[in-house]
């Protein structure tokens, strides 16, 4: 088995056994620290050892009657639930208008609507802080909820514009031939089909929002504090435990959305 | 194919249509003067076509000739630079695609794959707020017609590729459009099925008596078709005739060469008189140009081999037997004419004549109403 | 053609068409509109406003902010920020290139399984991530526990609130940026030209050196792009696992605008981040561009 050649270039397993050693630890280097952090919640010791001594719920416990830790929680998935449905709509819009027309400005369009991907995302945060500080919006939900859009828009356009891509343009013609208004045509016809693409779109827009620290970090005060702000500000001071629980629910969280966004890919 | 003729009545058989040619409910085109150009390059060049109530129109030309342009002109989907089109006596140039109440059907079918065969059929009936009970009926209708009744609860991907043609075709008529415009949509199906959905195509025309303009690069499929075809090259119409005339009569090189086979032998002219190496031409109308150096076009099957002095009404020439192979129900000769021009003609075997020696020499007439002569040298 | 009643000189409906041409741009342009005006206002004005705030001070004009950015402390930012960023994509290079090249080599099945291996911490928090790096660093963290158990060590090692620990943390997070790219251009190389060149006597090593290696050069380059760029202006990772001991730039503005609130110094730190970070993508951009550009001649 491991004298087989594994290449065209008749390089066998045995030859390239230092690659999948090598490749096994740097999967296991990606997986492994972040999983090791489940186990090491249900711990009862306040230096959450592995594998625990004690098992115990004690710090899930301590998430659960704590009103600022669940405070946080529910502004994160507010603000989270708005940012997927704005910029959503408005990426998705972006993306078939853009798709659609042959001007040349689209181009520039495009690079500009992507421009919030490539600037570091402090910048983003100071720029967003000065903009919003005359109009009242720091610390509230509606402008956490539009910081996280513009963040999110480049990533859903991404999405949809891939789904456009796989679509026949010829259906949306003939539909328009049938006396479908354009607007009927997108909505009766392309959307339906482009549908994985919106919704893996607007999963991603979702999981941005509520992983977002940088820019809560600096917009998001008081009672308006997201969950990551909460996490950030008490991991820089010392090592809450229940962050350990916390992490473990945010991390279930992730393999729903990722598997969600999975499905939605092979269905394409 | 006589299975098409036992569907009873049309699928938009309203009260108000006027029988199997409802032609007064079908409209003429009138193009006038379309341009369109992409940056330099000319994809219509001064493009003026009139189209007539209830004409099966075929636009033929190669790839890139502009005819799918054109189509799309007609279908509200290229916008060109300047130009008309009339639809009856109305301007439909400035009209949105959906209000111009056409029939579309496209080379890939484009038909919903998320909607049922039923469903495809009914987009258009509730765009136009038909009730409910009236689709049904029609819908059934249109099945049968295309002879796909029960099928209406399959998804789109189980058909075959001749289904799908058929529920694109139906889809495109259900509305009773009074233009149906058709984007190559037998190009995709294997050659049996395409010819015997030639036959169903053109069925379906006759009986709805619906304006149609038909795009396709198949000469064969246009000559079987049509009720006059359009030969578009280089963006410009080179001719607008039936199937026959344009085959027996072509206008311009591009026409000759592009339907069927031709030889070209260049003639001379002066006074109106055309010879072709020294020998008169005759032909039944007048030249269309006096210009010196023309040439002659000859269809093989036009020519036939010999023994005599020609008819009254056939043209003849001279030439020499290079070689003669014989395949069975006919024999193909290879005749050299004036030394550098040559001609291979298919004659049908007869036991009782004897094939000519190579080196002899032999007559080859042709008719003199089959005697094309176009000004120019035919290089093109 | 009987079109006796056209002339072909006088243009029909010319003017009209163009308008119409027009309008169906612009009607197309608009959908991007309510996405250009929360791009427009909340990320291009307020760089706008961040670039006149770093040269227009109290008094006028000044290239007081950025000359300030010569001092030995902020030199020394920027030095970290560039000595990290280097480490962690030449780090990522080093793991994720055989990583994408054994998983683009796998089949189909066995390499979704590794590529869901890279997407799981694409998809789980940054946060969370970075949490996980701290326990299991810190000083009676998982990792010194073990190291001591077993005899190796007997103190326990510094591995977090410094250098280290953040270039550990920062490496899995960008890890899985640069596999991506660089699997998806593997996955085109055309594998015959790997056989005609070990037909040609090319031995394996050399055939992936000479051939391998530069077809998957623009896969390559763009995952190092996007982790170098990524790098430049990182702040949670270092701010947490560097422990105040590693003063990336990001930190250097956040640092200057919460605590100090010197605007002045933050915007002109902001300004040299932004134009360090477009300027190596546009430069990239062009390399790229003009290297596709020649191919395709």
């Amino acid at each position: 088995m491991l004298n087989r050649p594994a290449t065209d270039t008749q390089v066998t397993h045995l030859q390239r056994l230092w690659l999948y050693v090598l490749c096994g630890l740097v999967i296991f280097f990606l997986i492994v620290p972040t999983l090791l952090v489940i186990p090491m919640s249900f711990s009862d010791s306040r230096y959450l050892d592995f594998p625990p001594e004690s098992w115990s719920l004690r710090w899930y416990r301590a998430y659960f009657n704590s009103p600022e830790w669940l405070q946080a929680t529910a502004v994160s998935f507010q603000v989270a639930f708005l940012t997927m449905l704005l910029a959503t709509a408005t990426g998705t819009l972006a993306a078939y208008g853009l798709h659609a027309t042959r001007a040349r400005s689209s181009r520039y369009m495009t690079v500009l609507l992507t421009l919030p991907m490539i600037i570091p995302v402090i910048l983003l945060a100071v720029g967003i802080f000065l903009t919003f500080a005359p109009v009242g919006l720091n610390s509230t939900i509606g402008g956490l909820m539009l910081a996280h859009t513009i963040l999110a828009i480049p990533l859903v356009m991404i999405t949809v514009t891939a789904g456009m891509q796989n679509f026949d343009i010829n259906q949306e013609m003939v539909a328009r031939s049938m006396g479908a208004s354009r607007p009927w045509a997108f909505l009766t016809v392309t959307l339906p089909q482009i549908r994985n693409s919106v919704m893996s779109g607007a999963l991603l827009a979702f999981i941005i929002s509520l992983d977002e620290v940088v820019i809560a970090l600096l917009i998001a005060g008081g009672d308006k504090a997201t969950l990551t702000r909460r996490m950030f500000l008490a991991l820089r001071d010392e090592i809450d435990p229940t962050i350990a629980a916390i992490s473990t629910l945010l991390i279930a969280f992730s393999v729903l959305m990722l598997t969600l966004s999975q499905i939605l890919q092979s269905r394409k | 194919m006589n299975d098409v003729t036992k569907t009873t009545g049309p699928a938009n058989a309203g009260p108000d249509e006027a029988g199997p040619q409802g032609r007064d409910h079908a409209l003429p085109i009138s193009v006038r003067s379309l341009t369109k150009t992409y940056g330099a390059f000319h994809a219509l060049n001064d493009v003026s076509i009139d189209i007539r109530n209830g004409e099966f129109m075929t636009l033929l030309g190669p790839s890139g000739s502009g005819k799918t342009t054109l189509l799309m002109v007609l279908a509200g989907f290229v916008r060109p630079d300047n130009g008309s089109v009339k639809f009856g006596e109305r301007e439909i140039l400035l009209l949105p695609p959906h209000k111009r109440d056409i029939g579309m059907v496209f080379q890939n079918y484009a038909l919903f794959p998320h909607m049922t065969v039923a469903d495809n059929l009914a987009y258009p009936l509730k765009l136009r707020r038909v009730g409910k009970a009236e689709i049904r009926e029609r819908v059934e209708r249109a099945l049968d017609l295309v002879q796909l009744g029960g099928l209406g609860d399959r998804g789109i991907e189980a058909l075959s590729g001749g289904q799908r043609q058929r529920v694109a075709l139906a889809r495109a008529v259900i509305f009773e459009p009074r233009i149906l415009l058709m984007d190559e949509p037998l190009s995709a199906l294997d050659k049996n099925l395409r010819e015997q959905m030639q036959f169903e195509v053109r069925a379906l025309h006759d009986r709805l008596g619906i304006t149609t303009v038909y795009v396709t690069h198949d000469q064969r499929e246009a000559l079987t078709m049509s009720d006059r075809i359009a030969v578009i090259n280089e963006g410009r119409i080179q001719q607008v005739d039936p199937p026959r005339k344009l085959y027996e009569r072509p206008e311009t090189f591009f026409v000759a060469s592009f339907i069927g086979e031709t030889y070209r032998l260049p003639v001379e002219v002066a006074d109106g008189k055309a010879s072709l190496f020294g020998q008169p031409v005759r032909t039944d109308s007048p030249l269309g140009s006096n210009a010196a150096r023309q040439t002659l076009i000859l269809r093989p099957e036009m020519l036939h081999i010999d023994e005599g002095a020609p008819e009254a009404d056939e043209n003849q020439m001279t030439g020499t037997l290079r070689q003669s192979v014989f395949q069975g129900d006919s024999i193909v000769s290879y005749i050299t004419i004036h030394g550098d021009h040559e001609i291979a003609v298919r004659s049908q075997h007869r036991s009782d004549r004897s094939l000519p020696e190579p080196g002899s020499e032999v007559r080859l007439s042709w008719l003199v109403q089959d005697t094309v002569i176009l000004p120019g040298d035919g290089r093109t | 053609m009987t079109a006796a009643d056209h002339q072909p000189d006088a243009p029909m409906n010319e003017r009209a068409l163009d308008r119409q041409a027009r309008a169906e741009q612009r009607n197309l342009m608009a959908l991007s509109l309510p996405a250009f005006i929360l791009v427009g206002s909340l990320v291009l004005l307020p760089m706008g406003w961040l670039f006149w705030m770093s040269i227009y001070g109290a008094d006028g004009f000044t290239a007081e902010n950025y000359t300030r950015l010569l001092h030995p402390s902020y030199k020394k930012t920027l030095i970290t920020t560039f000595e990290l960023a280097f480490l962690v994509t030449g780090l990522c290079i080093l793991l994720g290139y055989p990583l994408a090249y054994l998983a683009s080599q796998l089949k189909p099945r066995m390499a979704s399984l590794v590529l869901l291996c890279v997407l799981f911490p694409f998809w789980t928090s940054l946060l969370v991530r970075t949490y996980a790096w701290l326990v299991l660093l810190q000083r009676r963290g998982l990792i010194n526990n073990w190291l001591m158990e077993w005899g190796l060590i007997d103190t326990p090692l510094k591995l977090v609130h410094n250098f280290t620990g953040t270039t550990i943390g920062m490496v899995h997070i960008m890890l899985p940026f640069f596999v991506l790219p660089l699997y998806a251009s593997m996955k085109t190389v055309d594998y015959d030209l790997m056989k005609a060149a070990s037909n040609l006597g090319a031995s394996p090593v050399r055939a992936f050196w000479q051939i391998y290696v530069p077809l998957t050069l623009s896969g390559l380059g763009a995952g190092v792009i996007l982790v170098f760029v990524l790098s430049l202006g990182f702040y949670v990772t270092p701010a947490l696992l560097g422990g105040g001991r590693v003063m990336m730039w990001a930190m250097q503005i956040e640092r200057s605008m919460a605590v100090y609130a010197d605007w002045g110094a933050a915007s002109a730190l902001g300004v040299v981040l932004l134009v360090m970070t477009l300027g190596i993508l546009w430069a990239f951009a062009r390399l790229t561009g003009a290297i596709g550009a020649t191919e395709g001649k």
